[in-house]
């Protein structure tokens, strides 16, 4: 069970991983204009294993300020993974173990967050570490060639391996956006906030992860009070998710129907075997 | 002149208590409907926040980033899947960046 769903991370990591290849790539070269090394560069993409953060963090190396303003920026840019976190927190079986608690949290990224906490039912630790495992890997991997070749890859065609990330977004948001109403409102009302907030004066001055954190918070919130959600319906939303190709479908069905057997997950394995 | 890996070890130390904290300390699930609501519609409101206008920046010719957005959100809707969607936006963009 647990190596089905590591292998299963390791396929959905794909798309992410060819994303990060690029946007790390990109990273790279910041690092080495940062006066990083290959290595110093690529062990902090190991430990940190964000774009934003990583970004906001080299600039304050290059400008060689105090210890005390990098942990602030990078307490800001990484301020939105203590929601995720949250959220993560109430996705896995409340008896797992602290062990897996810290990896799965050392290894929650936008992208990893997106397709573990989506997944139908309960979440399997081990999905988050085939997802990081695949995908982490060539965020390093990407750090290390930015600093070594610098800018090798013709514009367009990072251009085209940028919105791999997005695109993937955008496959985890539309379908429950299709399924669900609230779901499909708030897609709508979070993207159009986003898009005011990056353009209106002053409020354009917030960094990315300010403005994702202040309006997550805003709009989540508002959707929470205005439309909240009954056991039911959260269940039937949870397995209505369908973050994969329909080709992985019959194999999460196998999954769900091993998972069966766990008392916790009795009710809701019990409604996605019966699809 | 600061050590270099001394911020490193800053930036990793700060990011993976932000990242670790909630995980570790809420053990129980939570009651608090609202709460619930709140992380549920969590994932889905920051993933469209950073949809949405980033594709635009992260393309050399935003109408390239527009197109590919209508584009995947299509597919997306009609049940395209993970990788199908993301290369379909790709192929968009590399396509339009050559034609426009």
């Amino acid at each position: 069970m647990n190596k089905q769903w590591f292998s299963k991370g390791l396929r959905d990591g794909i798309p992410i991983a060819a994303g990060y290849f690029a946007v790390s790539f990109a990273l790279g070269i910041a690092a080495r204009n940062a006066g990083l090394n290959a290595f110093q560069a690529t062990l902090a993409s190991l430990l940190c294993n964000a774009s934003a953060g990583e970004f906001a963090g080299f600039t304050v190396i290059a400008s060689n300020a105090s210890y005390l303003t990098m942990a602030v920026i990078t307490a800001i840019t990484n301020a939105r993974y203590l929601l995720m976190s949250a959220a993560l927190s109430q996705k896995l079986p409340s008896d797992t173990k602290l062990g897996h608690r810290l990896l799965v949290g050392f290894w929650i990224t936008d992208e990893i967050f997106g397709a573990s906490a989506t997944v139908p039912g309960k979440l399997n630790p081990f999905y988050n570490y085939g997802l990081a495992v695949c995908a982490l890997s060539f965020w390093a991997l990407g750090t290390c060639l930015g600093v070594v070749v610098g800018n090798i890859l013709p514009a367009n065609v990072v251009s085209a391996l940028g919105v791999l990330l997005y695109g993937m977004f955008l496959a985890i948001i539309m379908p429950p956006a299709r399924k669900d109403k609230v779901v499909r409102l708030l897609v709508a009302a979070s993207m159009l906030l986003s898009f005011v907030c990056a353009r209106a004066p002053w409020i354009s001055n917030l960094s990315d992860g300010t403005r994702i954190i202040i309006l997550t918070v805003l709009i989540a919130g508002a959707g929470a009070v205005l439309f909240p959600i009954s056991d039911e319906e959260e269940k039937a939303q949870s397995e209505g998710v369908d973050i994969s190709a329909a080709d992985m479908k019959s194999a999460l069905d196998a999954e769900v129907e091993k998972r069966e057997e766990n008392v916790d997950n009795a009710v809701a394995a019990g409604k996605e075997a019966t699809k | 002149m600061h050590q270099k890996y001394v911020y490193i070890f800053i930036m990793f130390f700060v990011s993976f208590l932000i990242r670790v904290l909630p995980l570790t300390l809420i053990r129980k699930e939570i009651k608090n409907r609202t709460i619930r609501s709140f992380l549920y519609y969590v994932p889905y409101v920051t993933l469209a926040v950073m949809t949405f206008p980033a594709i635009m920046d992260a393309t050399a010719k935003p109408m390239a980033g527009l197109a590919s957005l209508v584009l995947g959100m299509i597919i997306a809707w009609f049940g395209g899947g993970l990788f199908p969607t993301a290369i379909a936006c790709s192929v968009t963009v590399f396509v339009l960046e050559m034609m426009l």
